[in-house]
C-alpha cells in the first residue's frame, strides 16, 4: 500500500514538473473572465497569431468575486470582464488603467450607441464585450395571456409557479420598475414600497434562484421566471414552449466590457488582446457561442435574420427610453443589502 | 426461534438498513454519472446517449490543469496535515493540565468553526500582507491549515483508547522506544490516521471557497472551475470528469483492498 | 512518546495561518470606512447585531443544524455499529469507505443532482407517478435543506464513531456477556459509553459545517430565508461590507467556541467515568 501511494505520488509529481518546466519565453497574459463566457477556440487563434504571447485563462463566478481578487491584487490580471456597475466601482476606487485606444483600432467597429454610456462616459477605461436586457421567460403552455408587465410575477394565479433571481440588485430593480420608479432609486419611500411589494410576493415565489433557473425552466418546473436575455434564448433553443418578453415598464440594460486593471504588467499586449476580441470574425465566433448580444454592428448584420431582427434580442436602445443601466453607489449598495435581508427574514 | 435463525434475521435487517443508506448516498452520484452521457447540454432534457463530453474533456486544457492541481494539492496537503496532526495528537496528550488541553483543542477547532468564506478571506489578507505571490504554494498552505484539525479530530479518540500497558510491556521486554512505538502504538492508532488522511483528502478535493480566495496566477482547482461554470450552466464535461475520477478511485481502492486482504497482517491498513 | 514538543509544529502552524488571520478579521470587525477610505474605530458593527432580525437568522440556522446533527446521529450510529461488528466478526474491512466515497464528487455537483431528483418533474416524482403514488414537493422547503445537510455531512458522523467502535476490545464485550449481560445491557453499559468520544467528534463535525453552509440553503431551500452562512457571504461578496461580515463571523465563532468549551468539560467527565468503570 505504501509503495503504491509512493508510485502514484511520484508519477503525478513528475508529470507536473515536466509540464511546468517546458521553457517558455512568451509573455504571459492573464485573462480573467466569467466561466463559459468565451468560445475557447478564440484563445488558440490568438496564440497562433501572436507567437510572443501565452494566454493564461482563468474564470470566476460573479463580478463581486473578481472584484475582491483584483482589489487585493491577488494575481497580475491583464484583462477582466466586469459589468457596468462594477466598472464604475472599480474606476471610482482607482483599480482601472486608462486604455490607449491607438492600440485598439477595432474600437471603431463598436456601434456608436454603445459608446460613452454612463458607466464610462468619457470612453477611457472600457470596451464593450456583450450586452443584453433582463426580462420574463415564460412557458406558453402554462401562461395563456400576453406577458406585458412585471405585475404578472405578482399574480396569485401563478402561486408557487414563479422563479425570482436571488440577487438583490436585480430583483429590487425590476420591482422598482414595476412600481414606475427608476431602478437606481435611492428614495427611501420608493425603496420601502419595493420592499413591501417583494414581501407580499413571497408566497407566490417558488424559489429565489441563481443560474440553475435555466435548467428549471427548460424542465418546465415553473411558469414564469426573471432571466437575462442570453439565458432566455438558450432556454428557448432547448424547449420550444418557452418565450421571452421585456415588460413595458422597462427593464435593466446591462453591459459586460473588457477593462485593464491596475494589476496588469503588460498593458500593450492586453490592448492587443482586446483589439483582437473586437475583430469581427472573432466577435462573431464568441457571440454565436455565448448567444448574448454583440455591440459590434458589422457582426450583428452577419447573424441570422431571425436573430438580428428580434426586437427582444436586439432592441434599438436609441429609441427605447425606459431601459436603464445600473449605477454604482457604495451607500446605496449597503441599503439594498439591508432591504434584501428584511425581505428574506419576513415570513 | 433458534439462536441461529435469530442471527440471520438480525443480519438481514442490518444489510437492508445498510443498503437503504447506501442508496441514499449514491443516488445523486448515479444521477450525475448518467447525465454525463446526455447528448443534450441541459440537465432538463435528455438528448440521447452520447460520449461526446468525454471526448471534449481531453481537449480542455483548463479543465485538465484544474484536475492536476486538485489531485496534487489533495495528496500533499493531506500527507503533511497527517504528520503534523498525528504528532500534535500525541503532544496534546502529554499535557496533564485540563485547561491547557482545552485551550489547544479550542485553537485546533477554529478552522473547523469559522465559515469557509471567513477563513478564505482572512488567509488572503494574510498572504497579501506578507506579499507571498498567490498560487500553488498559498493554496497548499491553506489546505494544510484546514486539514490538520480533521486529522486531529480523527486521531485523538484513538489515542484516548490507547492501552499504554502494552507499550510499557514492550519496553520492559527490551524493545527500543522507537521499535515499540512502531510495532505497538502505530498499529493501534493507524485506523485513526488513515481516517484522518481520507477525510482531509476528501475535504481538500471538495473545497471551493478557501481555494478560490487563496490562489491566483493561473492555478485553480476543479471546484473553482465547476463554480465558475455554474454561472452559464453546468457543462456535462464536468459530469464526465467526475465519473472518470470516481471510477478510477473505486478501482484503486478495490485493487489495494484485494492486495492487502491477502495479507492479513497488513489488514489493519484498511480498517 | 507523549512529548509536549510534538504539539509545537501544530501550534506554530495554527498561530501563523489561523490566529493571525483571525486577528485581522477581529480588527476589521471594529472598523468602518471613513469618507476618504480611511479606517475608523467603531463599535457599530456589533451594535447592529443586536437587531432582532439577525437574531432570527441565528436561531433558524442553529435550529436547522441541530436537527441535521440529530438525524445524522440517528442514521449514522447504527451504521457505525453494524460496520464495526461486521469487520470484527469477519476480519474483512473496507466497507466503511463505501460511505465516504460519494464525497469525492464535487459537492456542488451532488447538490445539483438532488435538484434533479426532487424537482416537480424530477426523477422521484416520475418514479412515484409510475407506481401510482402521490407526488412529493419537498424541494425549496426547510425539509430539503435538512436533507441536503444530512446527505452532505452524514459521512462526518459515521467515520469518527466507527473509528472508535472498531478499537473497542472484544474481550470487554465478551466478559460482560459471560457475566450474564444481555445484548441491550452490553450496548448501554459498554459500547455506548466507550463510543462517546466518537459521538462528540461526529456531532461537532456535522454541526459546524451545517451551521455555516450557504450553498445548500441557497440551492435546496429556494433562497426563501437567509442562514448565517448566506448572511456572511452576502456581506463579503455583495454588500461589500467586510467590517460587518467580520463582526458576524467573530460573534459566531465566540458562540461556537463557548459551546465547545462546554462539550470539552462534558467529554472530560465521561472519560474519567469510563476509567472508573473499567476498574
Amino acid at each position: 500500500m505504501k509503495k503504491f501511494i509512493c508510485v502514484i505520488l511520484t508519477v503525478v509529481i513528475l508529470t507536473g514538473f515536466m509540464t511546468a518546466c517546458q521553457p517558455d519565453t512568451r509573455t504571459q497574459l492573464n485573462i480573467y473572465n466569467v466561466g463559459d463566457y468565451i468560445n475557447e477556440d478564440v484563445i488558440d487563434i490568438f496564440e497562433e497569431e501572436n507567437p510572443d504571447i501565452k494566454i493564461n485563462y482563468e474564470t470566476y463566478y460573479a463580478n463581486e468575486e473578481m472584484y475582491v481578487k483584483v482589489a487585493n491584487k491577488s494575481s497580475d490580471y491583464d484583462v477582466v470582464f466586469p459589468s457596468d456597475y462594477m466598472i464604475q466601482k472599480m474606476e471610482a476606487e482607482g483599480l482601472l488603467n486608462k486604455l490607449n485606444f491607438e492600440n485598439i483600432p477595432n474600437y471603431e467597429k463598436i456601434s456608436p450607441e454603445f459608446k460613452g454610456l454612463d458607466y464610462d462616459k468619457n470612453q477611457e477605461y472600457s470596451v464593450p464585450y456583450m450586452w443584453g436586457t433582463m426580462g420574463i421567460l415564460y412557458n406558453k403552455k402554462l401562461v395563456k395571456e400576453d406577458v406585458k408587465s412585471w405585475k404578472i410575477l405578482w399574480d396569485e394565479k401563478y402561486a408557487k409557479n414563479v422563479f425570482m433571481l436571488d440577487t438583490e440588485r436585480d430583483t429590487l430593480g425590476i420591482t422598482l420598475k414595476m412600481l414606475g420608479y427608476s431602478l437606481n432609486s435611492g428614495n427611501e419611500e420608493e425603496l420601502n414600497a419595493a420592499k413591501d411589494a417583494l414581501i407580499k410576493q413571497k408566497p407566490i415565489v417558488l424559489a429565489y434562484c441563481g443560474d440553475e433557473v435555466k435548467d428549471k425552466m427548460i424542465n418546465e418546473e415553473a411558469a414564469l421566471s426573471v432571466v437575462w436575455s442570453g439565458d432566455a434564448y438558450y432556454c428557448m433553443s432547448q424547449n420550444e414552449n418557452l418565450a421571452y418578453a421585456i415588460p413595458e415598464e422597462g427593464t435593466n440594460l446591462w453591459f459586460d466590457a473588457m477593462v485593464i486593471p491596475t494589476t496588469s504588467k503588460h498593458q500593450a499586449e492586453a490592448e492587443r488582446f482586446i483589439n483582437f476580441m473586437c475583430r469581427p470574425d472573432i466577435a462573431k465566433m464568441n457571440v454565436e457561442y455565448i448567444e448574448y448580444s454583440t455591440p459590434i454592428g458589422e457582426v450583428k448584420e452577419q447573424l441570422d435574420d431571425s436573430v438580428k431582427n428580434d426586437k427582444m434580442r436586439y432592441p434599438d436602445i436609441t429609441k427605447v427610453d425606459n431601459m436603464e443601466i445600473f449605477t454604482y453607489d457604495k451607500e446605496l449598495t449597503k441599503r439594498y443589502s439591508e432591504i434584501w435581508q428584511d425581505i428574506k427574514i419576513s415570513n | 426461534m433458534s439462536k441461529k435463525s435469530k442471527g440471520a434475521v438480525k443480519s438481514f435487517i442490518e444489510s437492508t438498513y445498510l443498503f437503504i443508506i447506501f442508496l441514499f448516498l449514491y443516488l445523486p452520484v448515479v444521477v450525475l454519472m448518467v447525465y454525463s452521457f446526455n447528448a443534450s447540454k441541459s440537465r432538463g432534457s435528455w438528448g440521447g446517449f452520447s460520449l461526446k463530453w468525454y471526448g471534449e474533456l481531453f481537449s480542455d486544457s483548463a479543465l485538465l490543469s484544474a484536475f492536476y492541481y486538485t489531485v496534487i494539492i489533495a495528496i500533499i496537503s493531506s500527507l503533511v496535515a497527517c504528520v503534523i496532526g498525528t504528532a500534535a495528537s500525541f503532544g496534546i496528550n502529554a499535557f496533564r493540565k485540563k485547561s491547557v488541553r482545552a485551550m489547544i483543542n479550542t485553537v485546533t477547532n477554529i478552522p473547523v468553526v469559522s465559515p469557509d468564506i471567513v477563513t478564505g478571506v482572512a488567509l488572503m489578507i494574510l498572504f497579501v500582507a506578507v506579499k507571498i505571490p498567490r498560487g500553488f504554494t498559498t493554496m497548499l498552505l491553506s489546505h494544510i491549515t484546514f486539514n490538520i484539525p480533521y486529522v486531529i479530530l480523527s486521531v485523538m479518540p484513538k489515542i484516548g483508547q490507547l492501552d499504554k500497558n502494552i507499550y510499557e510491556a514492550a519496553l520492559d521486554l527490551g524493545a527500543k522506544p522507537f521499535f515499540a512505538f512502531r510495532k505497538v502504538i502505530i498499529p493501534q492508532i493507524l485506523p485513526g490516521i488513515i481516517n484522518g488522511l481520507l477525510l482531509s483528502f476528501t475535504m481538500s478535493i471538495d473545497d471551493f471557497i478557501i481555494s478560490f480566495f487563496t490562489t491566483g496566477n493561473g492555478v485553480s482547482n476543479l471546484s473553482i472551475y465547476v463554480y465558475s461554470m455554474a454561472k452559464r450552466g453546468l457543462n456535462p464535461k464536468i459530469n464526465a470528469l467526475s465519473t472518470i475520477m470516481f471510477i478510477v478511485v473505486i478501482c484503486l481502492l478495490f485493487i489495494v483492498n484485494k492486495r492487502t486482504s491477502k495479507d492479513k497482517s497488513k489488514n489493519v491498513l484498511f480498517s | 512518546m507523549f512529548k509536549k514538543y510534538l504539539v509545537y509544529p501544530h501550534l506554530f502552524w495554527m498561530l501563523v495561518f489561523v490566529l493571525v488571520p483571525i486577528l485581522l478579521v477581529l480588527v476589521y470587525s471594529f472598523e468602518t470606512t471613513g469618507l476618504n477610505g480611511e479606517a475608523i474605530f467603531t463599535l457599530e458593527n456589533y451594535q447592529k447585531l443586536v437587531d432582532a432580525n439577525y437574531l432570527n437568522i441565528f436561531i433558524r440556522s442553529v435550529y436547522l443544524a441541530v436537527i441535521s446533527s440529530i438525524i445524522c446521529l440517528a442514521l449514522g450510529y447504527p451504521i457505525s455499529v453494524i460496520l464495526a461488528n461486521r469487520e470484527k466478526r469477519t476480519g474483512k474491512s473496507g466497507l466503511v469507505w463505501i460511505f465516504i466515497l460519494p464525497m469525492w464528487m464535487n459537492m456542488l455537483l451532488r447538490t445539483y443532482s438532488w435538484l434533479t431528483i426532487l424537482e416537480k418533474n424530477g426523477i422521484l416524482n416520475n418514479l412515484l407517478e409510475l407506481l401510482n403514488l402521490p407526488q412529493v414537493n419537498i424541494l425549496y422547503t426547510s425539509g430539503a435543506v435538512v436533507l441536503g445537510m444530512v446527505y452532505n455531512f452524514l459521512p462526518f458522523m459515521i467515520l469518527p464513531i466507527y473509528s472508535v467502535l472498531i478499537k473497542i476490545d472484544n474481550s470487554i464485550i465478551e466478559a460482560a456477556e459471560d457475566l450474564g449481560a444481555n445484548s441491550f445491557t452490553v450496548f448501554s453499559k459498554v459500547t455506548l459509553p466507550l463510543s462517546i468520544p466518537g459521538v462528540v467528534s461526529g456531532v461537532t463535525m456535522v454541526f459546524l459545517p451545517a451551521v455555516t453552509t450557504f450553498i445548500i440553503s441557497k440551492l435546496l431551500g429556494g433562497g426563501h430565508y437567509m442562514l448565517i452562512g448566506n448572511l456572511i457571504e452576502n456581506q463579503f461578496l455583495v454588500a461589500d461590507n467586510w467590517n460587518f461580515g467580520s463582526a458576524i463571523s467573530i460573534l459566531m465563532m465566540v458562540l461556537i467556541l463557548l459551546s465547545m468549551a462546554i462539550t470539552n468539560v462534558f467529554e472530560k467527565d465521561t472519560s474519567t467515568e469510563k476509567k472508573g468503570g473499567k476498574k
